[in-house]
């Protein structure tokens, strides 16, 4: 999909960015989670999915925090269920 | 086991007996692997256990939220349990008493190294659970879903025998049916090693040899054990195996130092006494003494002192377990009762393992070299920690 994007014109570097991006979060949950990498999809939630609790949400933001160089305050985290809603936020502070 | 007093005379519990072991040692995983170097010893040098795999035990991510005293916990108590066979126990009425010296030492020492490379904000969330001492009893009771009592206890290099002794009291009291005493450790770690060398507890030579004229202190040591305690006329009912009755046990302290033990080993007799009494024999009926036996030069000879005050020179046989296994801390008098259990119920003594000249300051018939004929009788197993803390427990053949 990455390649296919990548000739698609306007936008491409945007995408290609948020693929990658995307990807980086993935690894950060597979660690942290210790989930199979195919389930973490941006659907996926944290508790029902990913068998993920409070402390293991606050273990990978930690994990995101540094691997992408962000801050995330704890009220940002308050209604967040799923992989999208959590890599959005992230998105938003690049 | 006594239960209290009252004018009239003493309150005995219920007879508890051991019908499951467990343990998780330098030897490797599983009490047949104990056992086995108990008589024929061949381990020197570092006291780590060898081939602990915790993914036989856990998922990925439990893996990485339980230290490796909680994980060993977990294991010996799995061990114990898969040992004493089905217990058909009720949940609210099982309960698990376990030790520790220092609990997630390991998790500590890594989780200060991150504040300090990067501030309390990266500290992990999961230091607490990981290291609180309570770790393994929790973990224990977690996984087997009981709701008895579950508690740690934390008297250091005493700390097994009174989780075992404690375990052992809530079925006597009739509290519980079923309880998993034991205990844990898992702190060969590079502070830890260095806290114990400057205090000049650990040998330099690094070899534990109890009892002998060259020892020099005690080598540091990880593992776990677990028994499994029942109430005996439950064991008896569903046709259980079982390795000994846990009879008595006593708790006194030194009141004397922080880490030196009391030279006359006042505080030892007046624990091994009070043992006696709660088992309701007299020291003349014990067959057999599972020694402290640290390797370090003072406990060693207070530890004979004691021990002569309360059965005569020479007194019954006496063995270090730790001349094998070293010293497993918190783990020690639980790793102690299991093998303390298997002598009753082999018939056999052990060797003091590292034991090749006798001091002639001890005074007692320790048994080195090769194992003893053991024809059923009591047993005291000691432990003394650093604190002040005295444990014993009392194990006889089950009749």
């Amino acid at each position: 999909m990455t390649s296919a994007r990548r000739i698609s014109g306007q936008g491409a570097d945007e995408t290609v960015d948020s693929d990658a991006a995307f990807e980086k979060f993935r690894q950060c949950a597979v660690e942290v989670l210790q989930v199979p990498e195919e389930k973490v999809t941006k659907e996926a939630r944290f508790a029902d999915d990913l068998d993920a609790d409070s402390l293991d949400l606050v273990e990978l933001v930690m994990a995101l925090e540094e691997s992408f160089d962000i801050t995330v305050e704890e009220t940002e985290l308050e209604n967040i269920e799923t992989v999208g809603q959590a890599f959005d936020l992230i998105a938003s502070k690049l | 086991m006594l239960l209290g007093r009252t004018p009239e005379g003493p309150i005995a519990g219920r007879p508890v007996v051991i019908t499951g072991l467990g343990a998780v040692t330098c030897c490797g995983v599983g009490v047949e692997a104990l056992w086995e170097q108990l008589l024929h010893p061949t381990l020197t040098g570092e006291r780590r256990v060898p081939d602990f795999d915790p993914s036989v035990w856990f998922g990925p991510k439990e893996v990485r939220r339980l230290d490796r005293f909680a994980q060993m916990s977990v294991a010996a108590a799995e061990l114990a349990r898969a040992d004493a066979g089905p217990l058909g126990e009720d949940p609210a009425r099982s309960g698990v008493i376990f030790a520790t010296g220092v609990g997630g030492f390991e998790t500590l020492a890594e989780q200060v190294l991150v504040c300090d490379r990067k501030g309390p904000g990266r500290v992990s969330p999961f230091l607490v659970p990981m290291m609180m001492a309570n770790a393994g009893a929790a973990n224990i009771s977690m996984r087997f879903g009981w709701h008895g009592p579950s508690e740690a206890v934390c008297t250091a290099c005493a700390a097994g025998t009174h989780a075992v002794a404690a375990a052992a009291r809530l079925v006597a009291s009739g509290r519980c049916d079923v309880a998993i005493g034991g205990g844990s450790e898992a702190a060969i770690q590079e502070v830890a090693i260095g806290a114990f060398t400057n205090m000049t507890a650990l040998s330099s030579s690094g070899e534990s040899r109890p009892f002998d004229v060259r020892r020099d202190g005690f080598v540091m040591a990880e593992g776990a054990a677990a028994l499994v305690l029942e109430a005996k006329d439950r064991a008896l009912a569903r046709g259980a195996r079982i390795y000994a009755e846990l009879a008595g046990a006593a708790s006194t302290a030194d009141a004397h130092h922080i880490t030196a033990p009391e030279p006359e080993g006042a505080g030892a007799v007046a624990c091994m006494e009070l043992a006696l009494e709660d088992a309701g024999i007299s020291a003349d009926q014990v067959g057999h003494i599972n020694a402290h036996g640290t390797s370090t030069p003072l406990n060693d000879l207070a530890e004979a002192r004691a021990i002569q005050k309360v059965f005569g020179a020479p007194g019954p046989p006496v063995t270090s377990t730790k001349g094998l296994t070293g010293h497993a801390l918190g783990a020690a008098g639980a790793i102690e009762a299991v093998a303390s259990a298997l002598t009753i119920f082999h018939g056999i003594i052990p060797p003091t393992a590292g034991l090749e000249q006798l001091d002639p300051e001890i005074g007692l018939d320790v048994v080195f070299g090769e194992p003893r004929p053991f024809p059923p009788a009591p047993v005291i197993s000691n432990s003394f920690g650093f604190g002040g803390h005295n444990g014993c427990l009392v194990l006889v053949p089950a009749g």
